[in-house]
C-alpha cells in the first residue's frame, strides 16, 4: 500500500467507507443489500411462495450461481451452536417466522449446511413452524457430481443410500 | 533410544468443533486412550472431504492422529457409531449437546480417563435409545460429579456427621452435600431439599440406570433433582453450561408428542419419492 499510487490508497479508503455506509440490512429477507428492500425480494419475477433458508449471504451466491431456484431467499446469519452459547434469538428466526405469517408461502427450504449445526438449526426452524402448516424442506444429502463411490466417505455414502430415489 | 511413534491412534467421540482458516477445523475430541485432545482436521470444510463426516460433533469413531508442531493433526477417521436418533430429534439432539458440553468443560486436555469416555458414550447410547432422556442426563451428572471428585454426601449431614440425626433438609453445593435442619452455617449458601428429591439422589448415586428408571418418580421430584444438580456444576465449573439454555429453549417450546420411537439401529430406510 505504501508503493502504491495515492489515487488507489484514496479510492480503496472511500469504498471502504462506502462498504460501511450504505450497505444494510434488506428488511425482508435479511441479506446484505446497498437498496432496501434488496433485488432479488423487488423482483416479481420470482416465486414470491417459495423461501430458501440460507446460514450466510454468500451461500445465496452460492445457490444464485445454479439458475436453479427462482424463490425468495432468507438470511439467518448464523446457526444454532449450543455450545458456543449461539441460540435461536441470536438468529434471524423470528424474522423468518413474521414473513411467513401472511400466508402467501408454501414452501420453506431448509438450505443450511449438512453439518450437525446446520441440522440442528433445519430441525428447530421446521418444528416452529409446524403449526403453521408450511411445507418445509431440506436440501438433499448425498453423493457430490463427479465423485467415485470407492472414496466416498462412510457417511455420505450411507446418507446416499438411505435417500436414494427411483430412476 | 526409540524415537517415540509418529502417529497413534484410539476411539473417541468428538466433542465439538471449531473453523480454522479458510478450510480446515479444530476439533475437540474425548478419546478412551489419551483423555480430551485437541486436534486439526484438515480440508474438511470442502465438499469433497472425506473426513468431514466422521469429525462431526457427537460421533464416534476410530481416530489416527499425526504428532504435530503445535496441535496435532488427524490423519484417518472411521466411522464406528453416528447415533443417528440423536441427529434426527431436537430432544435428544439438545440434551446430547448437554452431555458433551460438561465433559469438555469438566475435563483438562490429555488427562487420560477411560471411565469417563465410557460415561459419554454410554450416555449417548442411552440418548439416542431410551425415552425418559431427561433421566439419562441426571444420571450422567451423578456419576460425572463422581468422576471429578465432586461427589455429594447425601447419607448424613456435612456439618455435625451425626448419623442419628433425621435426614437432611437443607442441600449445598459449596459444602459439598446435605445439611440437617440443627446445623445451618450462615457462611454457607443452603437450599431446601424434599425428601422425594434427596431420596432420587441418593438412588442416582447407588444404583444402576436401569433400576432409577423402574421407580417412576414425580415430574416435580425430577425437576427438583435437575435444579440441585446443576447447582453442583455451577460450583465445580465456577460457570453455567452454554447448552443449558438451548436444552431449556427446546424443552418450553415443543412439549414432548407421542414419543418419537427412535429408528432401529442401521438399515437404509425407505427410499424417497423424488
Amino acid at each position: 500500500m505504501l508503493r502504491a499510487p495515492e489515487a488507489e490508497a484514496r479510492s480503496l479508503a472511500l469504498a471502504l467507507i462506502e462498504l460501511k455506509e450504505k450497505t444494510t440490512l434488506c428488511s425482508s429477507c435479511q441479506n446484505v443489500t446497498e437498496q432496501d428492500p434488496c433485488g432479488i425480494c423487488t423482483d416479481g419475477m420470482r416465486d414470491q411462495a417459495t423461501i430458501c433458508v440460507v446460514e450466510e449471504p454468500l451461500d445465496i451466491l452460492a445457490i444464485e450461481r445454479t439458475r436453479g431456484f427462482r424463490g425468495l431467499y432468507h438470511v439467518l446469519h448464523g446457526v444454532l451452536s449450543p455450545m458456543e452459547g449461539v441460540g435461536p434469538d441470536d438468529l434471524k428466526i423470528n424474522q423468518l417466522v413474521a414473513r411467513l405469517r401472511n400466508g402467501s408461502v408454501r414452501e420453506v427450504i431448509m438450505a443450511t449446511n449438512p453439518n450437525l449445526e446446520g441440522e440442528a438449526t433445519a430441525m428447530y426452524v421446521s418444528r416452529l413452524l409446524q403449526p403453521m402448516s408450511i411445507r418445509v424442506t431440506r436440501l438433499a444429502r448425498g453423493l457430490p457430481a463427479g465423485a467415485d463411490l470407492e472414496y466416498a466417505d462412510d457417511v455420505t455414502l450411507a446418507r446416499a443410500l438411505e435417500h436414494r430415489q427411483d430412476v | 533410544m526409540p524415537r517415540p511413534p509418529r502417529v497413534y491412534s484410539t476411539p473417541a467421540i468428538v466433542l465439538r468443533q471449531r473453523k480454522l482458516g479458510d478450510a480446515d477445523k479444530i476439533v475437540t475430541l474425548y478419546t478412551a486412550n489419551f483423555g480430551k485432545v485437541e486436534a486439526v482436521a484438515k480440508g474438511v470444510r470442502r465438499v469433497t472431504s472425506r473426513l468431514a463426516g466422521s469429525v462431526e460433533p457427537l460421533s464416534h469413531g476410530s481416530f489416527m492422529f499425526a504428532h504435530g508442531r503445535n496441535l496435532d493433526i488427524i490423519t484417518q477417521a472411521l466411522p464406528i457409531e453416528t447415533f443417528q436418533p440423536l441427529r434426527d430429534d431436537l430432544g435428544r439432539l439438545s440434551r446430547a449437546f448437554y452431555a458433551a458440553e460438561l465433559i469438555d468443560r469438566a475435563t483438562e486436555e490429555r488427562s487420560e480417563n477411560f471411565t469417563l469416555y465410557r460415561l459419554l458414550l454410554d450416555t449417548l447410547r442411552r440418548l439416542s435409545q431410551v425415552s425418559d432422556l431427561d433421566l439419562v442426563l441426571r444420571s450422567f451428572e451423578m456419576a460425572l460429579l463422581g468422576e471429578l471428585g465432586y461427589r455429594p454426601e447425601l447419607s448424613e449431614c456435612v456439618v455435625c456427621h451425626d448419623p442419628s440425626k433425621e435426614q437432611g433438609r437443607y442441600i449445598s453445593a459449596s459444602a459439598g452435600g446435605v445439611v440437617c435442619a440443627d446445623c445451618r452455617p450462615p457462611e454457607i449458601v443452603l437450599h431446601g431439599v424434599s425428601p422425594e428429591a434427596l431420596y432420587a439422589l441418593q438412588q442416582l448415586q447407588g444404583c444402576t440406570f436401569d433400576e432409577v428408571d423402574a421407580l417412576h418418580l414425580g415430574a416435580e421430584t425430577w425437576t427438583e433433582v435437575e435444579r440441585h444438580l446443576r447447582d453442583a456444576f455451577h460450583y465445580a465449573l465456577e460457570r453455567d453450561v452454554r447448552s443449558a439454555s438451548f436444552l431449556d429453549i427446546v424443552r418450553r417450546r415443543f412439549r414432548p408428542g407421542p414419543a418419537a420411537a427412535p429408528a432401529p439401529a442401521g438399515g437404509a430406510g425407505s427410499p424417497r419419492a423424488p
